[in-house]
């Protein structure tokens, strides 16, 4: 007990700098803005691994030594236990004035011994006790005991979180999350080439990944328009999508934050969502080289918006655009970039373009949403002679040294899915009742032992003695000795034990 | 209509948090009624005098629960005291005075009353509102502190626990206001990721595993105080607190500490496992270590500790009630540090930065 309670206690410990420090599986932007703001820290920290806690070595070690500790106290236990569920209760103890609730009773007249314990063993039989009866000639007594449902229930709650550990332990090899941008009207296939992100646990057959896919066909969101505090929260996320499944069946349907959509066993939840303005470019000559919908991610909660628009062939040089997207950008147009509302009011994107070598050819797996802009020259923008393009929708600007121009064409929504496959999580919800229902027993069922003992003096009056004895907490055990006492008193007085009736 | 809904739980609240001081007032005049009761008829007890009064209590006054039916005649003697294990018996409720002064029975009729304009506080915003009272911290408050009065009355029906009116009373007036000061917003709408039925079971059931928690803190706090003018009086030093005699001995309140901890501790377990059902729907798992989650786990180790320190020689009494104090800080860390200051997904405060 010693030990585990310290384990315990270290283990609510050993959780905490977690809590105090961004986490790179819950908030990796975190830890990246750590390191810039704390740059004397952030190697100290790393080394300790606080930025992963929860899988560091020394917070395994001390939840692994808990439950080697737990394995240690499980195994004895169990034994034991079975051992008491094959046994007898115990022998009445001598001195019964000793124990718990010891009350006395005189039988009424005419009844022996052997009749008051019968009476007795009969009574404490009906209220689920196990009983077994003691005769040694001067004594006649019965010792009874129940609650073998609490340690069952203790041993159940502990055994149970073993199986949560190991079925997580478990769970982790097998399963799998993706991420994946999707601007509507566009299909994705469920395989891994088409992740945006993929985190393949251990086992995981990266190649046969139930090659289902989702249309998503629109996405409606919903703002808070009235002009109250709450003016701009959103108020719903409903994205339509047709679902076909490996085997080929195609359906419509919804996904909604709360309600993912399950397909071939895995689930795909709507967790983020934003704009994707559509950008369209021609050349010098007006022929058009590129017009597509690019995902601009989300910089604050009226999405003023930021993305990246690479365009790497078609014109005399590569251009590399910086976009900043305003839903409903302010009317002055001296104001700062911000959008004032989520909802499409006003529109605008404002551009910041370069030129040079992209290094799209080189080979170096490069992020759709960053622009390295090392090497580039600004042609448009605060430091360039041109300032930056600002458009809203429909209009056309020429970009700058005659290479053509950028049109903004329209607006799209994108919905940003993440895709899970746990084989595990339904174990993990058996294993999690199993433990709320062990603790219910382990701490509301009493066990307890009760005896009923019955001597006749010298007048061949028959003297009753009555006593319990706790078995972990009990604290109604007095009120249940006392309970015992009337019952049989009132069972002695009927006469009724005479007849047999139980 | 919201409006007028929304303003009515406003003065109803401000109704209730007036009547909670007043029966806060009024559970510290019964306490001090108690300590002039206690120190009247004798001023210092020696050892030896107490060990002898706690021998004739034990013949006399101490009997266990009187047998519930009449066929159990006369006939019965127990002659043990069947509780106490141990403990001096002298400060029992039977030192002779009559245990409800008419403070204290001022105090439990205004915490009713109070609790009814609490009630309909709570009722009408959740009216105005559209949807369960409990969406955003501000709520959160006034809800449960309401659960935190409700479960002090209920509690009180079956076990005599008036005399930690002024600990529950204490804390919800410090509670409410606090709210009311700081986290006091207007009806909003749900965002969408509390749109589902998990907000009304997981919430719900937080709140009550919190209300049980603050009930056990108070005991333990009650506890200690008793274990420690005990201890005084075992060591004939001059005697502190009198009003303590009248409150169970600490054995007994370190029983009711555990047995209100362990029904907060399923609660929490509930909490636990409801959450983690919920975050599967909303966020795509059912645990992954946010702020939010590492703190409910971190309260629950501690409670679970708790519980293990009763069963450990040498944790019980002042120790395990120190774990539940923690454990109940621990609570309101979770509550008011972790919401407003933490970043993570439980950023429901409904407060803006």
């Amino acid at each position: 007990m010693r030990t585990a309670l310290f384990l315990l206690l270290l283990l609510a410990l050993a959780a905490v700098p977690g809590s105090l420090v961004p986490q790179r599986t819950s908030d990796p932007n975190g830890v990246t803005q750590y390191k810039v703001d704390h740059p004397t820290l952030y190697p100290i920290l790393d080394k300790l691994q606080v930025f992963s806690t929860y899988s560091s070595v020394w917070f395994s070690a001390i939840y692994l030594l808990l439950f080697v500790s737990l394995i240690g106290c499980i195994i004895p236990r169990v034994k034991h236990h079975v051992d008491a569920m094959l046994a007898k209760p115990p022998k009445t103890p001598f001195r019964l004035s000793r124990m718990a609730g010891y009350r006395e009773a005189e039988a009424p007249a005419g009844v022996t011994a052997a009749e008051a314990i019968e009476a007795a063993r009969a009574q404490l039989k009906s209220a689920r006790y196990r009983t077994v009866v003691f005769d040694d000639g001067r004594q006649t007594s019965v010792s009874a005991e129940r609650g073998y449902l609490r340690e069952t229930g203790n041993l159940v709650f502990h055994i149970a979180l073993l199986g949560i550990l190991v079925v997580v332990g478990i769970g982790g090899g097998f399963g799998w999350t993706a991420q994946r941008v999707v601007v509507t009207g566009q299909t994705f296939v469920n395989t891994s080439v088409n992740f945006d992100s993929f985190n393949p646990g251990r086992f995981v057959d990266s190649d046969n990944l139930p090659a289902y896919s989702v249309k998503v066909d629109d996405l409606k969101v919903t703002y808070d328009s009235a002009n109250g505090d709450s003016r701009g929260q959103a108020l719903d996320y409903d994205a339509t999508v047709t679902a076909t499944r490996k085997d080929g069946s195609s359906y419509r349907t919804h996904i909604k934050v709360n309600h993912p959509l399950r397909i071939d066993g895995t689930s795909v939840y709507l967790l983020g969502n934003g704009y994707a303005p559509v950008l369209t470019f021609r050349d010098a000559n007006g022929k058009v080289i590129k017009s597509e919908a690019t995902p601009f991610l989300p910089e604050d909660s009226n999405l003023t918006s930021q993305g990246v628009v690479k365009v790497a062939s078609g014109l005399s040089e590569q251009l590399g655009i910086i976009g900043i997207f305003m839903p409903t950008a302010p009317t002055d147009t001296d104001a700062q970039n911000l959008s004032s509302y989520p909802g499409l009011n006003n529109p605008r994107v404002s551009l910041t373009v370069y030129a040079g070598d992209l290094g799209v050819d080189s080979g170096q797996p490069q992020s759709v949403y960053a622009l390295d802009t090392k090497g580039l020259t600004q042609i448009a923008g605060p430091t360039a002679k041109t300032k930056g393009l600002n458009l809203g929708l429909g209009e056309t600007v020429k970009l700058p040294n005659g290479l053509g121009s950028v049109t903004f064409s329209g607006v799209k929504r994108f919905a940003s899915l993440d895709i899970h496959h746990d084989p595990t999580q339904g174990w993990v919800l058996v294993f999690a009742i199993l433990v709320l229902a062990g603790l219910l027993t382990s701490l509301f069922v009493p066990r307890r032992r009760m005896w009923v003992k019955a001597t006749t003096d010298a007048s061949g009056a028959v003297r009753l003695e009555y006593a319990g004895l706790a078995r972990g907490e009990d604290p109604r055990l007095d009120e249940a000795v006392a309970s015992l006492v009337a019952a049989h008193q009132k069972r002695l007085a009927l006469g009724g034990f005479k007849n047999g009736k139980a | 209509m919201t409006e007028t809904l929304s303003s009515i739980s406003e003065y109803a609240i401000f109704a209730t948090m007036f009547l909670y001081v007043v029966a806060f007032v009024c559970f510290v005049l019964d306490l001090a009624q108690r300590s002039a009761r206690a120190t009247a008829p004798t001023a210092v007890r020696s050892a030896v005098e107490r060990r002898a009064a706690a021998a004739a209590s034990v013949s006399s006054a101490a009997s266990p629960a009187s047998p519930s039916s009449g066929a159990a005649t006369a006939t019965l003697a127990p002659p043990t005291a069947a509780t106490g294990g141990g403990v001096p018996a002298d400060g029992a409720r039977t030192d002779g005075a009559p245990t409800t002064s008419r403070a204290l029975k001022l105090a439990m009729t205004v915490t009713v009353v109070a609790w009814a304009i609490h009630l309909l506080a709570d009722i009408t915003r959740g009216i105005a509102a559209g949807r369960v009272p409990w969406a955003n911290m501000w709520e959160f408050s006034l809800t449960g502190t309401l659960v935190i009065v409700g479960i002090f009355l209920l509690v009180n029906l079956r076990f005599d626990l008036r005399y930690v009116g002024t600990f529950v009373l204490g804390l919800v007036c410090v509670l409410l206001m606090w709210a009311q000061v700081f986290y006091y917003v207007p009806v909003a709408p749900l965002p969408p990721a509390l749109q589902s039925y998990w907000l009304v079971i997981h919430i719900l059931v937080a709140i009550t595993g919190t209300a049980f928690f603050a009930l056990g803190f108070a005991l333990a706090v009650a506890h200690l105080l008793q274990a420690w003018r005990e201890r005084r009086q075992e060591l004939s030093l001059p005697p502190v607190l009198p009003f303590l005699k009248s409150l169970p001995g600490s054995v007994e309140l370190e029983n009711l500490t555990y047995r209100v901890n362990i029904i907060g501790f399923i609660f929490w377990t509930f909490t636990l496992i409801a959450g983690a059902i919920w975050a599967e729907k909303a966020w795509g798992r059912y645990w992954g270590w946010d702020t939010k989650e590492v703190w409910t786990f971190i309260i629950w180790v501690i409670y679970a500790g708790y519980i293990h320190a009763r069963a450990t020689r040498g944790w019980r009494g002042s120790r395990s009630a120190w774990l539940s104090i923690i454990g109940f800080a621990a609570v309101m860390f979770n509550f008011g540090v972790v919401n407003v200051f933490f970043h993570g997904l439980h950023s429901y405060s409904g407060l803006t930065n």
